[in-house]
C-alpha cells in the first residue's frame, strides 16, 4: 500500500521507531580527529606547503628598469590600469555594470588612490636626493596642472611609440618627467619604494593597496603570474604555486572565465562585464545551492537516480524496496 | 514561571534537544555506510584548522616564513583545509543523494550550504593573507571582481589588515556557529531515513 506524500514527509519527521544499534558518537569523533590530525601531519612532514617570496619593486625595477619606468611615466600621465579604474579608486571610469545595475560607480571612491602624488611624486619627496632629481621635482610641483599633464602625455606617447625602449626616445618637451621617472626607478632599485609607498609617511601601516595596484600596472606581476600558471583565463583562479593543490572549490567560479563570452573582454556586454557577470551568476548559483530541497526538478533527482540503495542497501535488503507514490 | 524568557528557552531547548539527543547511544539500523563519516571528517578537519590556525596566530603572520616549526603547523593548516573541503564536498554530495532535507530537514540542509559558501570566504582571505607571492597575485586578480560588485569598498582585498583581521576573528567565528547550529539541527532532527522506508513495511526492523 502506498501513501501519500504528506504522510511520508510527516513519517520522515517523526522521531525513528524502527530498529536501532549502539552507536557511540563520541568515539567516532575522537578517532575521526586522530586520522585527520594525523594525517594532516603527515601530509605536512612529507610535502610541506606552498610559500613563494613576494615579489619587490626592487625585483622589478633591477630586472626589468624600462618596463618600471614606462609604468611610472603611465602614473604620472593617467593612463595606468590603476590611474583609469574607477571606483573605488577614483572617478576616471564608469567601472562595470550588468544592466542597469552600475554597483561599482554607485558604491563611490570609498578608497581613493591619486596616482601622480602617491605613486610618484610623495615617494620621490621622501628621498633625499641629487640636485636634478631635486629640481625636476621643485619644477613638477611649481607647474600648472595642464602643463604637467602636456608634460607627461607627450613623454608616455613618445614611450608608447618607442615601443617601451626608453634609450631609443627622441628628445621632446617632457619637463621634469623624465628626471622624475628616473628618480623613482634608481629609488626603487635601491629598494626603498616597497616601504614609501606602503608607509605614505606615516608610521603605522596595514593596508597595501597602493603598492598592490601600483604593481600590477606593470608588466612584472602578469609575467611571474603567467610563469607560474595562476592566470584566470587558464583556471589560474584554482592553481597554487609550486607543485600543490589550490583552490579546487573554485572550479566553478573558475569555469566560467574559459567560456564564450565571458572569457572575450571585446564581446559586449557579457565579455566586458564578465567579473560582474559570474558574481551574479556565482551569487545565484550559491542561492541555489543552499535552496536544492525546494527547486523542482534537482529536490527529486535523487529519487529517480537510485544511488540511496547503494548507500542504505543493508537496510533495502532487509526490509524491501516500496515505491514512492507521486 | 512559563511568562519567563529564561524558562521558556529553557523548556523550549528540553522539549527538542535533551541531553539523550544531543548525545545518543543508539542511532537507527539504518545509519550503516561509510558515507555518514564524513561529517565528522568535516567537523575533525575544522578541529585541526582551528588548532594550527591559532598557532599560527600567537606567533604572527611572518613566522612561518622564517621558522622551521613555523612552517610545519603552516603546512599542517594547508593541508587539514584541503581534507575539509575533500571531506565537505563528498559530505555534501552524500546528503544530496539521500536527499536528506526529507522530513522537516531543510535548515539542515541550509545551515549546511551556507557553511559551504562561509568556508570558501574564510578560506579565501586566508590565500590573501599568506604575505607571499601568493597572496600578491590573488589579492591584485580578485579586487576586480569586488569592486565590480561595489563590494569593495567594505572588503578590500588589497588591505592586508582587514582582510587578517576577517580570517582569524570574523569569519571563524561565522562558520563555527553556523556548524554548531548544523550539527545542533541534525541532533535535532535525527538521522534521516531511507528514501522510501516506509511505516507499512514488514519485516526487520519495525
Ligand atoms: C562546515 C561544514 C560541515 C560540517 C562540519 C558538517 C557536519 C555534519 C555532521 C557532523 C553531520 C552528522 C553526521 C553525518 O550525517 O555525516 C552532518 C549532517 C548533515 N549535513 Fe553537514 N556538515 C557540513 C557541511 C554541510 C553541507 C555543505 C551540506 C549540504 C549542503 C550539509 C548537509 C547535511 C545534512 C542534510 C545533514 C543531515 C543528514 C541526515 O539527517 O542524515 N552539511 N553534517
Amino acid at each position: 500500500m502506498s501513501i501519500s506524500k504528506k504522510e511520508k514527509e510527516a513519517f520522515d519527521a517523526a522521531p525513528w521507531s524502527g530498529a536501532t544499534k549502539r552507536y557511540d558518537i563520541v568515539k567516532e569523533g575522537s578517532i575521526a580527529v586522530a586520522i585527520v590530525a594525523i594525517l594532516a601531519i603527515g601530509l605536512s612532514l612529507l610535502m610541506g606547503s606552498p610559500d613563494e617570496t613576494p615579489l619587490t619593486f626592487k625585483g622589478w625595477a633591477v630586472s626589468n628598469a624600462d618596463n618600471f619606468y614606462a609604468t611610472a611615466v603611465q602614473e604620472l600621465a593617467g593612463t595606468s590600469g590603476s590611474a583609469t579604474y574607477g571606483a573605488p579608486y577614483n572617478k576616471a571610469s564608469e567601472g562595470l555594470n550588468v544592466g542597469p545595475l552600475w554597483l561599482q560607480k554607485w558604491a563611490g571612491v570609498s578608497h581613493p588612490v591619486d596616482t601622480v602624488n602617491e605613486f610618484v611624486i610623495a615617494p620621490l619627496s621622501t628621498q633625499v636626493m641629487s640636485t636634478d632629481i631635486a629640481s625636476a621635482l621643485a619644477t613638477w610641483k611649481a607647474a600648472s596642472d595642464k602643463q604637467k599633464q602636456d608634460w607627461a602625455t607627450a613623454y608616455d606617447d613618445a614611450i608608447t611609440k618607442a615601443e617601451g625602449k626608453i634609450s631609443a626616445v627622441p628628445a621632446g618637451a617632457y619637463g621634469p618627467v623624465p628626471a622624475l621617472a628616473q628618480g623613482l626607478t634608481d629609488m626603487a632599485k635601491g629598494g626603498a619604494l616597497d616601504a614609501a609607498l606602503l608607509s605614505q609617511g606615516g608610521f603605522f601601516q596595514t593596508d597595501n593597496t597602493k603598492q598592490i595596484l601600483f604593481f600590477g600596472d606593470g608588466s612584472y606581476l602578469d609575467d611571474a603570474g603567467t610563469t607560474a600558471n595562476l592566470q584566470g583565463g587558464t583556471w589560474g583562479m584554482m592553481n597554487e604555486t609550486g607543485r600543490y593543490p589550490g583552490q579546487a572549490w573554485l572550479w566553478l567560479y573558475s569555469f566560467w572565465y574559459q567560456i564564450p563570452p565571458f572569457n572575450n573582454e571585446e564581446s559586449k556586454p557579457i565579455g566586458a562585464n564578465a567579473d560582474a557577470y559570474i558574481m551574479y551568476l556565482m551569487g545565484a548559483l550559491s542561492l541555489g545551492l543552499i535552496l536544492i530541497p525546494v527547486i523542482p526538478g534537482v529536490k527529486s533527482l535523487p529519487m529517480r537516480i537510485p544511488i540511496h540503495r547503494g548507500i542504505w542497501r543493508q537496510y533495502y535488503a532487509a526490509n524491501g524496496i516500496k515505491r514512492r507514490k507521486k | 514561571m512559563s511568562e519567563m524568557w529564561t524558562a521558556k528557552l529553557r523548556n523550549k531547548w528540553q522539549k527538542n534537544l535533551p541531553i539523550e539527543k544531543l548525545l545518543p547511544d543508539d542511532q537507527p539500523a539504518y545509519v550503516a555506510s561509510w558515507i555518514y563519516v564524513f561529517g565528522v571528517l568535516t567537523l575533525s578537519a575544522l578541529a585541526v584548522i582551528i588548532f594550527s590556525g591559532v598557532i599560527l596566530a600567537f606567533e604572527g603572520p611572518a613566522w612561518y616564513h622564517v621558522s622551521h616549526a613555523g612552517k610545519f603547523i603552516n603546512s599542517m593548516h594547508f593541508w587539514s583545509v584541503q581534507m575539509f573541503f575533500v571531506f565537505m564536498v563528498i559530505h555534501l554530495w552524500g546528503k544530496y543523494w539521500m536527499a536528506a532535507w526529507r522530513g522537516n530537514r531543510f535548515r539542515t540542509w541550509a545551515t549546511g550550504a551556507i557553511a559551504f559558501v562561509a568556508s570558501i570566504a574564510t578560506a579565501f582571505t586566508g590565500y590573501l593573507v599568506q604575505t607571499n607571492f601568493d597572496s600578491q597575485w590573488i589579492s591584485f586578480e580578485a579586487k576586480d571582481g569586488f569592486n565590480s560588485m561595489g563590494i569593495g569598498a567594505f572588503f578590500n582585498v588589497t588591505n592586508l589588515g582587514q582582510m587578517l583581521l576577517l580570517h582569524v576573528a570574523f569569519l571563524p567565528l561565522l562558520l563555527g556557529v553556523i556548524t554548531v547550529i548544523h550539527v545542533l539541527m541534525v541532533r535535532r532532527r535525527g538521522v534521516v531515513p531511507p528514501i522510501d522506508a516506509e511505516p507499512t513495511v514488514s519485516g526487520v526492523g519495525r
